[in-house]
């Protein structure tokens, strides 16, 4: 039947064959990258709160709910990158959804350098996300320190009367990160503002 | 039709090599087939000395041996070890050992390979064992903490035994891939004339499978883990959201690897339950083509259904649907399995040696822990179980009986075609009784903990699951000296014992079971004939 010639090339196609199929999965492993992003954008399934909610129906002055209580949870923390020091002032508070409240977060430069960063905001419980809206933030904008300067980064939001009626207390968390020229191919002091902007209706991470 | 020649170079091989030669230099399948197994059984002891200070720890509340960096690195080496040392190169050993035999061939395809791809674990087990140990020199930064999933930010921040991880799993990786190339290529190309792929043993089947599905997984777990080793050192960001990265992503990349690779663990094991149960019911398989079916869908289903591990990473509700539907359509192809296990033993004339008790274990317990995946598979319930101790039962009720018993029964059912005498079939009863009762009292009692709300991979616990943990603990002294046992066993069998005929088991069928016990060191050097 075989000899052993055929019998070696047979073996050795086969092997060339899935020593090429190893490669191209490694390589499969790499282009997920892009295709992950890709996904994401395109089905926007990457997050629960991504879900199509009307921005303008959010800015609508609604009726004050003087009637109902929320409790805000504040949260900062600063991504190790940044030598800085970030403090809510105001741990927690107890408001009425529809009603305007101003909140101040403390940032501090420990370091002799400026640095600019970002705070990215999220919250938790992810649905309530689209429910919290940031009039007035910080997290708009780079912000700027010199070295040891410290400021204050005020905050202006509601909680639109549409947030479901079980959730009573929710939690605003930010981690403030450095704006550096990236390496990686996103650069980041482009996409953050615009992730910021977003948030304030949409989910509070970038697809990637 | 003639003999095949194929065997031309084996034929006229220098003498058999002695020593130490023999065994580094090792082409021979049946030589590296040992090799195998013994360094699993090597990674066997050490795997489970570190679940057991695991657990000797969890025995009571508060933190008594271990402080809680040092705990969670037991848990991750303790997985790795026992994943990539221990289950993996057992099956590749068995596969070493049997595949030639069963189809008739000389040897594996690719010999020389099939050294390299031993020899690169003892390399690869040296940097694992050292990515737990650096940490405790001057200057060797933190433990791996991150559990053996090595999800980022934590497995960014590690110190530098990390390194020696991603580098371990790279070898792992080769060598695995390696051994699957080899064994693909052996059963397209060398099976003996007549024997077609839907006449090949089953074991064979689900080798093959196996195979591919290393071959399609693996290499995306080693771009996960060289993307993290770029994140630390090179300043990329694929996964530092500082950088614009993504650690969800990773996740990904890490359970498309993660899921096939349960049925990498497992689907070895199937085949030789598909050995065993034959061999000792005394029926032919039951639904041979069905099993082969069920296992391409397995294989195929099981490929795109990775991310129920992740399903409280917030994905949208299209998306985990999608994921928790996929997870619980595959328990029916599984379930077919099992079915037609119970059909071969049904109205068989059964007996119960070792293999066979293992056997029957395997489809009660193996059942079980498909009963509590598919109830993980639930998004709402999962939400509550993820990562909780139930998670923990679920995968040790799978991954024992469904890889680690059916190993077990493989080793008891050959170790007389291996060595050529017999095992004490007393001291193989005592071995299965202590160790799957040992098993139950361990794992059992987890489910309750974790639905009562016990977190997995912590160090301490609330006092109110206090004794369930007791339990458990005391169930694993006995699991883990149990096999002491089988250590004895297996020596006691390697030195002597009751001579085995060529057909060690009165029901056995199948090419290997026509050669001697044990086999000479080159065998099939002339193709059988299948008619
Ligand atoms: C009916 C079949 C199965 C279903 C529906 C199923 C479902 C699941 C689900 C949903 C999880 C994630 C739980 C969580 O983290 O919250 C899980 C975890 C796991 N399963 Fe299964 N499973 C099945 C069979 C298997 C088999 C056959 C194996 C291995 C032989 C296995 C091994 C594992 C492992 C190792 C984990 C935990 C991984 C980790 O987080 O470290 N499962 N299973
Ligand atoms: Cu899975």
């Amino acid at each position: 039947m075989n000899n052993a010639r055929s019998g070696e090339n047979k073996n050795r196609r086969t092997t060339l064959l899935l020593s090429g199929l190893v490669v191209g999965m490694f390589g499969f492993g790499f282009a997920l990258v892009p295709l992950y992003d890709l996904f994401c954008e395109v089905t926007g399934t990457q997050s629960l709160s991504q879900r199509k909610i009307n921005p303008a129906d959010l800015q609508v002055v609604k009726q004050v709910e003087s009637d109902r209580w929320v409790t805000v949870k504040f949260d900062a923390t600063v991504n190790p990158n940044l030598p800085w020091e970030f403090q809510a002032t105001t741990r927690s508070m107890r408001v009425h959804p529809g009603k305007t409240y101003e909140v101040n977060f403390v940032a501090r430069n420990r370091s002799g350098d400026a640095a600019t960063g970002q705070a990215i905001p999220s919250v938790a419980p992810w649905q309530a996300t689209p429910y919290f809206s940031k009039l007035e933030c910080f997290c708009f904008n780079k912000q700027t320190l010199a070295g040891n300067q410290q400021t204050d980064m005020p905050l202006r939001f509601m909680v639109s009367p549409d947030l479901p009626a079980d959730i009573q207390s929710l939690t605003l968390s930010y981690s403030f990160m450095r704006l550096k020229a990236s390496k990686n191919k996103t650069d980041l002091s482009e996409l953050l503002p615009q992730i910021a902007k977003q948030s304030a209706t949409e989910s509070t991470l970038p697809n990637r | 039709m003639t003999t095949t020649t194929l065997n031309h170079d084996e034929a006229h091989h220098h003498d058999m090599p002695t020593g130490w030669r023999r065994w580094l230099f090792s082409t021979n399948h049946k030589d590296i087939g040992t090799l195998y197994l013994l360094f699993a059984l090597t990674m066997l002891f050490l795997g489970g000395a570190s679940a057991m200070l695991i657990r000797l720890e969890l025995f009571q509340p508060g933190i008594q041996l271990l402080d809680p960096d040092l705990y969670n690195n037991l848990v991750t080496n303790h997985a790795l070890i026992m994943i990539f040392g221990a289950v993996m190169p057992a099956a590749a050993g068995l596969a070493n050992w049997m595949i030639p035999m069963m189809i008739g061939a000389p040897d594996m395809a690719l010999p020389r390979m099939n050294n390299l791809s031993f020899w690169i674990l003892p390399a690869a087990a040296t940097m694992l064992i050292l990515s737990f140990i650096v940490p405790f020199f001057p200057g060797g930064g933190t433990q791996i903490n991150t559990g053996w999933t090595l999800y980022p930010p934590l497995s960014v921040q590690v110190g530098m035994s990390m390194d020696f991880l991603i580098f371990a799993i790279h070898l792992l990786g080769i060598s695995s891939v390696l051994a699957s190339i080899n064994i693909i290529v052996t059963l397209l190309n060398m099976r003996a004339p007549g024997m077609t792929l839907m006449t090949m043993p089953m074991f064979c089947w689900t080798w093959l499978v196996t195979a591919f599905l290393l071959i399609l997984v693996v290499p995306v777990l080693a771009g996960g883990v060289t993307m993290l080793l770029f994140d630390r050192h090179f300043g990329t960001s694929f996964f530092d959201a500082a950088g614009g990265g993504d650690p969800v992503l990773f996740q990904h990349l890490f359970w498309f690897f993660g899921h096939p690779e349960v049925y990498i663990l497992l689907l070895p094991s199937i085949g030789v339950l598909s050995h065993v149960i034959p061999a000792f019911s005394r029926k032919p398989l039951f639904g041979y083509k069905s099993m082969v079916g069920a296992m391409l869908t397995v294989a195929t289903i099981g490929m795109v259904v990775w991310a129920h591990h992740q399903y409280t990473i917030g994905m949208s509700l299209g998306a985990v649907t999608y994921f928790m539907i996929g997870t619980i359509l595959i328990s029916i192809p599984v379930g077919l399995m099992i079915f037609n296990f119970i059909a071969t033993m049904w109205r068989g004339a059964m007996t119960f040696e070792t293999p066979m008790l293992f056997a029957v274990a395997i489809v009660l317990m193996f059942t079980f822990g498909g009963l509590s995946g598919v109830m993980l598979a639930v998004v709402p319930a999962d939400m509550q179980y993820h990562d909780s101790m139930f998670v923990v039962a679920h995968f040790h009720y799978v991954l024992m009986p469904g890889a680690v018993f059916g190993l077990f029964a493989g080793v008891f059912y050959w170790l007389p075609k291996w060595t050529g005498h017999m095992y004490d079939e007393t001291l193989g009863k005592i071995f299965f009784w202590t160790n799957v009762i040992g098993f139950n009292i361990t794992f059992f009692p987890q489910h309750f903990l974790g639905l009562a709300g016990m977190p997995r991979r912590i160090v301490d616990y609330n006092m109110m699951f206090t004794e369930f943990n007791v339990i458990s603990s005391i169930g694993a002294i006995i699991f883990g000296l149990s096999h002491l046992l089988l250590l004895y066993i297996v020596i006691k069998t390697i030195r002597g014992g009751k001579k085995a005929e060529s057909r060690a088991w009165e029901g056995a069928k199948g090419l290997e079971w026509e050669l001697d016990s044990p086999p000479a060191f080159h065998t099939w050097t002339v193709a059988p004939q299948i008619k």
